[in-house]
């Protein structure tokens, strides 16, 4: 069934299109997105349910033949991340139908977030670096509209930093992938393992370097992730979430598939390089989330902060930390987005997001505290919610090769997300509102409708905590596969459709 | 051929890393296109440059002949161009919006976001 690796790509892409021709009516365009968020998380569950026991999907688009031609690949990995991305896609989707302003629709906000969700897709689907390339500029120039879609002032300079430097990142990678074209003369990624192999290290190592670098922005890794909690509060908490969720998650997800399937087969070591910005990610995403005093920008560092985490399950390199970073993205995405949602809710009702300026939600909202604290205790890792399942693996994989440092570092972030979390819940419900709230008003603001994606993340969470051993279960299989990179290669390069 | 154009790589490189260090937007956006020309020619280098070597195996031959033009990488730079054309067509109606919304050209003044007491700048 080959066609369940382009129908997640297609579906998005025919909503898109057709909500274009269809500029002028925003309700169709609105359930138009809808439904097609449906579509995709149906042929993202086909497709991780055909993928989940091991097997490898490939599809080679035009029937070109695998070195030549681009390369569609879903692993156990790939299809985990798909349906995550469909997932997200799906509950942004609802949550945006009652959150966006109609000025915003207007000028096209649920077919460039369906483009957005799409490019998302593609960069977890293929299997060749150059289209790897093209799906993140898909994903970048929706990213980009979504983000200044609207124009506030701190928007607009939001959008500034986060365009500068992700194209500065593009650059990069583009730069990357001639070098190695030239030096390989390929860019299928299976069989660039193949062929790198017969490169000195003073060749790759470079390379290494760049395509680190490169992804690295992408993924808010240590020295250069300033451009993340600059502009991922300046957008509607939908858009937030979005990317909160999915867009540094795609260079977590590039970085790991570089690493495990190209340079695991020369010379260059970066385990050690990647622990080390691990470790410096995790203690300056959470050292920052203390210091703000906006909960965006809370959630922006400590988004940060658990890059470092999943980025740590890499640099140990074990088929056990690798299901561990794997169970940990899965959660990071869903409890990412879910905070973001509701901090969006929370914002809506406060009507800032200054947390000085919020309280008394607890009065107001209590069923709105209880759903905060089930994502911020997950993130935060405190049992029995997912987040504690995924960190103990990371833990124990860390402790097998004796990493004590960054085993250390990764229980600290824990502690300082907790501290953050809390001062959040504090600030925002438990203290007394510094102003005389109309709750009947605060009723008609926050609508029924923004509460069902989030009790439908925060169920999610619980379930994956509860389910941990069946979701780490899948995340070995995937780890597996990553781990031992001969039957990625086989399945692209040895089966001929 | 292949020095002179490596020199001029490095040269769009190094200007188009200067602009993004100015602090107007406008030279930003300058260095921005600038540094996608060079990842381009780069990649366009990486093709050989040879003259009347079209990739075609000759009759009766089973492998082609080097030095050939590989023509993936004019195929990628192709794909590039047209993406950093669109990058830049974008970037350049952010510096539009930037001006009319916030009324400079100075990324200075773009410091509102990156506080964490938004207020304390006024």
């Amino acid at each position: 069934m080959n066609t369940l690796l382009i129908l997640p790509l297609i579906t998005p892409l025919m909503v898109a299109a057709v909500s274009f021709l269809v500029w002028r009516r925003k309700a169709w365009q609105k359930w138009l997105s809808v439904g097609g968020a449906c579509m995709s998380f149906v042929w993202a569950c086909a497709l991780f349910e055909s993928v989940r026991d091991g097997e490898i999907l490939t599809m080679q688009a035009g029937g070109w033949a695998a070195p030549f031609g681009i390369s569609l690949v879903a692993d156990t990995f790939a299809a985990v991340m798909v349906l995550l991305t469909a997932t997200m896609g799906l509950a942004v989707t609802i949550y945006a139908v009652r959150s966006i302003d109609e000025r915003r629709a207007a000028f096209g906000f649920y077919p460039i977030l369906q483009i957005l969700l799409m490019g998302v897709t593609g960069a977890f689907l293929t299997g060749d670096l150059f289209n790897l390339y093209v799906w993140f500029e898909v994903m970048l120039m929706s990213s980009f509209v979504l983000l200044a879609l609207g124009g506030e002032r701190a928007q607009i300079e939001g959008g500034i930093k986060y365009v500068t430097i992700n194209l500065l990142s593009s650059a990069i990678f583009l730069a990357a992938i001639g070098f190695l074209y030239s030096v390989t003369g390929t860019l299928n990624m299976a069989d660039l393992a193949l062929k790198i192999g017969a490169l000195p290290a003073s060749l790759t190592a470079p390379l290494s370097v760049l395509f680190l670098v490169a992804f690295g922005v992408k993924a808010g890794l240590f020295p250069l992730f300033f451009w993340l909690p600059a502009s991922y509060h300046t957008p509607p908490a939908v858009v937030s979430a979005v990317f909160a969720g999915l867009l540094t998650k795609v260079g977590v997800y590039a970085l790991i598939r570089t690493f495990t399937l190209i340079f695991a087969f020369t010379d260059v070591d970066v385990d050690n390089l990647l622990l080390t910005l691990a470790g410096l990610t995790m203690v300056t995403g959470g050292l920052g989330a203390l210091a703000q005093t906006d909960a965006r920008r809370v959630l922006s560092f400590l988004i940060i902060a658990h890059i470092g985490v999943a980025v740590m399950g890499l640099g140990l390199n074990s088929t056990r930390a690798l299901a561990g970073t794997i169970f940990y993205l899965i959660e990071d995405v869903i409890v990412l987005t879910n905070l973001f949602l509701i901090v969006g809710i929370m914002g809506r009702v406060c009507g800032t997001f200054e947390l000085a300026r919020m309280g008394g939600m607890y009065r107001t909202h209590p069923m709105l505290g209880a759903l905060f604290l089930v994502p911020a205790w997950s993130l935060s890792g405190v049992p029995p919610f997912s987040g504690f399942f995924a960190k103990l693996a990371l833990v124990q994989a860390g402790l097998e090769v004796e990493a004590y440092t960054v085993v250390a570092l990764s229980l600290v972030v824990g502690i300082l997300t907790l501290v953050a979390m809390m001062r959040l819940w504090a600030e925002a419900f438990w203290k007394p509102s510094p102003y005389v709230v109309d709750a009947a008003q605060d009723k008609m603001q926050t609508g029924k409708m923004l509460l069902v994606p989030v009790c439908a993340l925060s169920l999610m969470s619980i379930g994956l905590g509860i389910g941990a051993e069946a979701v780490f279960g899948v995340a070995l299989t995937a780890a597996g596969q990553i781990d031992n990179a001969n039957g990625y290669i086989e399945a692209v390069l040895g089966v001929r459709r | 051929m292949i020095v002179m154009l490596a020199f001029v790589i490095g040269g769009l490189y190094a200007a188009g890393l200067y602009m993004m260090l100015r602090r107007s937007i406008t030279k930003l956006i300058i260095g921005l296109s600038l540094l996608s020309h060079a990842s381009n020619l780069l990649i366009f280098t990486t093709g050989g440059l040879v003259r009347a070597r079209p990739p075609i195996i000759a009759d009766g031959a089973t492998e082609i002949i080097k030095p050939f033009a590989d023509p993936v990488p004019q195929a990628l730079v192709l794909t590039a161009i047209v993406i950093s054309f669109g990058v830049t067509a974008f970037a350049l109606v952010l510096l539009h919006r930037t001006y009319l919304t916030i009324g400079t050209d100075d990324l200075d003044d773009l410091s509102k976001t990156d506080l964490a007491q938004p207020e304390r700048n006024g």
